[in-house]
């Protein structure tokens, strides 16, 4: 078992998620986070999807993911392939946090944020990796979160080739039609 | 029919195009796209689409099955005789719903069909309006692809779309669900043909390099098998198949929907892999040094046991769905195409061969098998009659060129093992679903298909009773099928397991059953039931050579067992011959 970040560039359709969600229920396979959006092209969705299951089914669940009619591309990385991050934001008791005196601490050194501070609560926001998201909720536990969020994963890969090429050689390739293909019958 | 009430509304034309209801541009682009036929079942939410359907009476036929059920599978039959879509309605919830069992069958063994069903008005979808399923989201897992329809401008386009997906690359059943409103309101209609989606290639490249590397291996292999499948005749590369293994010299083995596909008298035939296929093709396939896979998914019912598949071999896997490829057997060369395809390419690259050692091995599992199986199965001449005497005698007497459908179960696989297919598409079968209840409703769009061939189905008494109601659709158009009932009063094929994995314990497989022949004369079908021996041949050749409809039930002796088999978990090695 691995931890894998599928990218998924599709079309904007309605149902795409569920459909790809299909596949990966299907293997029993669980989603550690989603996250949606537009991408650099105008008009397509790009969806990541991080897994943890092994590097023969995570093969296996992308082919059956490209092949939807609606999905353009299908990208499986490892997490050192990737630069990635996540978003957490904490909401603390301001009494507990003020009394601990550690205020500065985590702001300095997890790299956080003070989004909001009130008499009754105080908003930290942190972007990092899961693990350091976590750390910081670890340390604030004792002076009492009221609400912890974390985001799913957003990433960009290393690789040079990017989504656009593959969609001009997609193109070609759907434009190439062999002399005597018939479409059945 | 009678419609004393048809009146032809006049149709408008706005800036060259028609101006015409969401129904009619359905019914319109149906035309555009070649159909002449529908399969199919009326109700609330697609009543526009069934009255505009009157006006088009001489061009489009309209088949009303007795279940929803019968109407896809119908469809599906169709398709698998004639290349082309079928092409099946059905309404709203209910309707929608009963046609699930249709889709999932045609999406398992990748045939076209268009399925169009009605929706609620869209104002009324999603507050589980009278009759309103999200028949979107029931079908997403078991269609190629699915859309629903609110505006009637969008069904053009959508409908182009549906038809070009389902008909190529690896085909599949499409399902477009069209709102009421959407087929009332009205629309410039014109059309176009879809042959191009962006995200969506059915054309590859052919990849030359994987095709010389493995004309190379064939080249340079000493025992090599071909495992051909559907895809051969999906992408009608029966010519191609047959030249490639005449030149290189190689065995053929077939899958059950591969049958047809390569001739069952050729020298080069090996017979039918799987569960209870041949002896020949399971037992060599782990000793081949190299097999060659064409248009075929490695399915579980094909290879037994993974674990134990294949071993010694090298495996070139020739497949148009990226996605099976890898997906149960790991392969060496994979060639991402269509069969036809990459056939024509490969044929020139490999030299003139013969293999007659190898072949000689297939000879002699086949002679064992003949003495131990196929002599007591089809020649015996004392006790009750058996499956696989009455097909190997349908065989003889159609000298094998009917269109031969089957419903699943012992039925099916006699008949896969004892009919000597010779044409091409002359089997309609469920495959990958295997779905009882299929046999019948598939014999009549197989009917309606090839209507100048004879069309014979073997069912077996339980599947004749799960969608016996087509009986019905057989009657009112006359549809001349030929109906064996091979009847042995059990679910046979799971009282064969009952009886080998589970102590002969037979829990809800016996069947008591009505008396088969008056149900086929309250229809109207003539009918007649046979057990002696001796008034087979003659009653059988009474059933070919009635004009129309006509059923024969044959009693078959009750605790008849098919093999060989290969059990479940065993290796395709460990195929076994007798109990």
């Amino acid at each position: 078992m691995k931890e894998f970040t599928i990218s998924l560039f599709t079309e904007d359709h309605i149902g795409i998620l569920n459909q790809i969600t299909i596949i990966l229920t299907r293997r029993q396979i669980n989603i550690d986070s989603i996250t949606a959006s537009e991408s650099a092209v105008k008009g397509v969705q790009l969806l990541t999807i991080v897994v943890r299951t092994t590097n023969e089914m995570v093969q296996k669940v992308a082919r059956q993911m490209e092949k939807l009619v609606d999905v353009l591309k299908v990208f499986v990385h490892t997490s050192e392939q990737i630069i990635y991050q996540e978003i957490a934001l904490y909401k603390v008791t301001t009494k507990g946090l003020m009394s601990g005196n550690i205020i500065d601490h985590v702001v300095r050194a997890h790299h956080a944020r003070i989004l909001e501070v009130s008499p009754e609560f105080i908003v930290l926001e942190k972007t990092g990796h899961k693990t350091e998201i976590n750390e910081l909720l670890a340390q604030l536990e004792p002076y009492g979160v009221l609400q912890f969020v974390r985001s799913g994963r957003v990433a960009i890969t290393r690789q040079v080739k990017e989504l656009n090429s593959y969609l001009i050689e997609m193109d070609e390739a759907n434009r190439y039609k062999p002399e005597t293909a018939e479409v059945l019958n | 029919m009678k419609t004393d009430n048809k009146k032809e509304e006049k149709t408008v034309q706005i800036n060259g195009h028609e101006h015409i209801t969401g129904a009619e541009a359905l019914l319109n682009c149906l035309l555009e796209e070649g159909v002449d036929t529908i399969f199919g079942y009326p109700g609330g939410a697609i009543m526009p689409i069934y009255d505009k359907l009157l006006n088009y009476e001489g061009r489009l036929r309209h088949i009303l099955t007795r279940h929803e059920q019968g109407a896809a599978h119908a469809a599906q039959a169709y398709a698998m005789v004639t290349g082309k879509p079928g092409i099946c309605f059905a309404t709203s919830g209910p309707g929608a719903t009963n046609l699930v069992t249709g889709i999932a069958n045609a999406f398992l063994d990748s045939v076209p069909v268009v399925f169009i069903t009605a929706q609620v008005v869209s104002g009324l979808i999603g507050t589980d309006a009278f009759q309103e399923t999200d028949i979107i989201g029931v079908s997403m897992p078991v269609t190629k692809w699915n859309c629903q329809v609110k505006k009637p401008g969008d069904i053009p386009g959508i409908i182009a779309k549906a038809f070009y997906i389902a008909k190529s690359g690896r085909p599949g059943p499409v399902l477009i669900d069209i709102t009421k409103d959407a087929q009332l309101e009205k629309l410039d209609f014109k059309y176009k043909k879809c042959d191009y989606i962006r995200s969506y290639n059915p054309h590859i490249p052919l990849h030359t390099k994987a095709i010389e590397s493995a004309a190379i291996m064939i080249n340079h292999a000493e025992r090599p098998l071909i495992l051909a499948g559907h895809g051969v005749l999906i992408s009608k590369a029966e010519n191609e198949l047959k030249a490639f293994a005449e030149k290189a010299g190689i065995p053929v083995a077939l899958t059950l929907l591969g049958l047809s596909s390569f001739p069952s008298d050729h020298r080069l035939f090996t017979g039918m892999l799987g569960m209870h296929g041949n002896y020949g093709p399971n037992l060599l396939t782990n000793e081949a040094d190299l097999i060659i896979a064409i248009g075929m998914r490695f399915d579980d019912r094909v290879t037994g046991n993974l674990k134990k598949y294949a071993k010694k071999a090298a495996i070139i896997h020739i497949e148009i769905d990226e996605a099976e490829i890898n997906k149960n057997v790991l392969v060496d060369i994979e060639i991402n195409n269509d069969a036809k395809e990459v056939l024509k390419s490969l044929i020139p690259l490999v030299k003139e061969n013969s293999f007659e050692k190898w072949i000689r091995e297939f000879r002699i599992c086949d002679k064992t098998e003949y003495e131990k199986v196929v002599v007591p199965e089809t020649k015996p001449e004392t006790g009750d009659l058996k499956m696989g005497e009455v097909v190997k005698m349908v065989s003889d007497l159609t000298n094998g060129n009917a269109v031969i459908v089957t419903d699943v179960g012992q039925n099916q696989m006699y008949t896969a093992r004892y009919y000597k297919f010779t044409q091409p598409n002359s089997l309609v079968t469920s495959g990958g679903m295997g779905t009882m209840g299929f046999g019948l409703p598939a014999a009549v769009g197989a009917k309606i298909g090839c209507p100048d061939k004879t069309v014979i189905t073997f069912i077996g008494d339980g599947g004749f009773q799960m969608t016996v109601q087509e009986l019905g659709t057989i009657m009112h158009y006359k549809i001349p099928v030929k109906i064996i009932i091979l009847n042995n009063s059990y679910l046979g094929m799971v009282r064969q397991w009952q009886d080998m994995f589970n102590s002969k314990r037979y829990a809800s497989t016996e069947l008591v059953n009505p008396d088969f022949t008056v149900i086929a004369k309250a229809y109207k079908i003539p009918a007649r039931k046979v057990s002696k021996r001796e008034e087979l041949k003659d009653s059988l050749a009474e059933m070919i050579a009635a004009k129309g409809p006509y059923l024969l039930e044959v009693v078959i002796e009750k605790e008849g067992n098919v093999f060989p088999m290969v059990e479940p978990g065993s290796s395709v090695a460990e195929v076994r011959l007798t109990y």
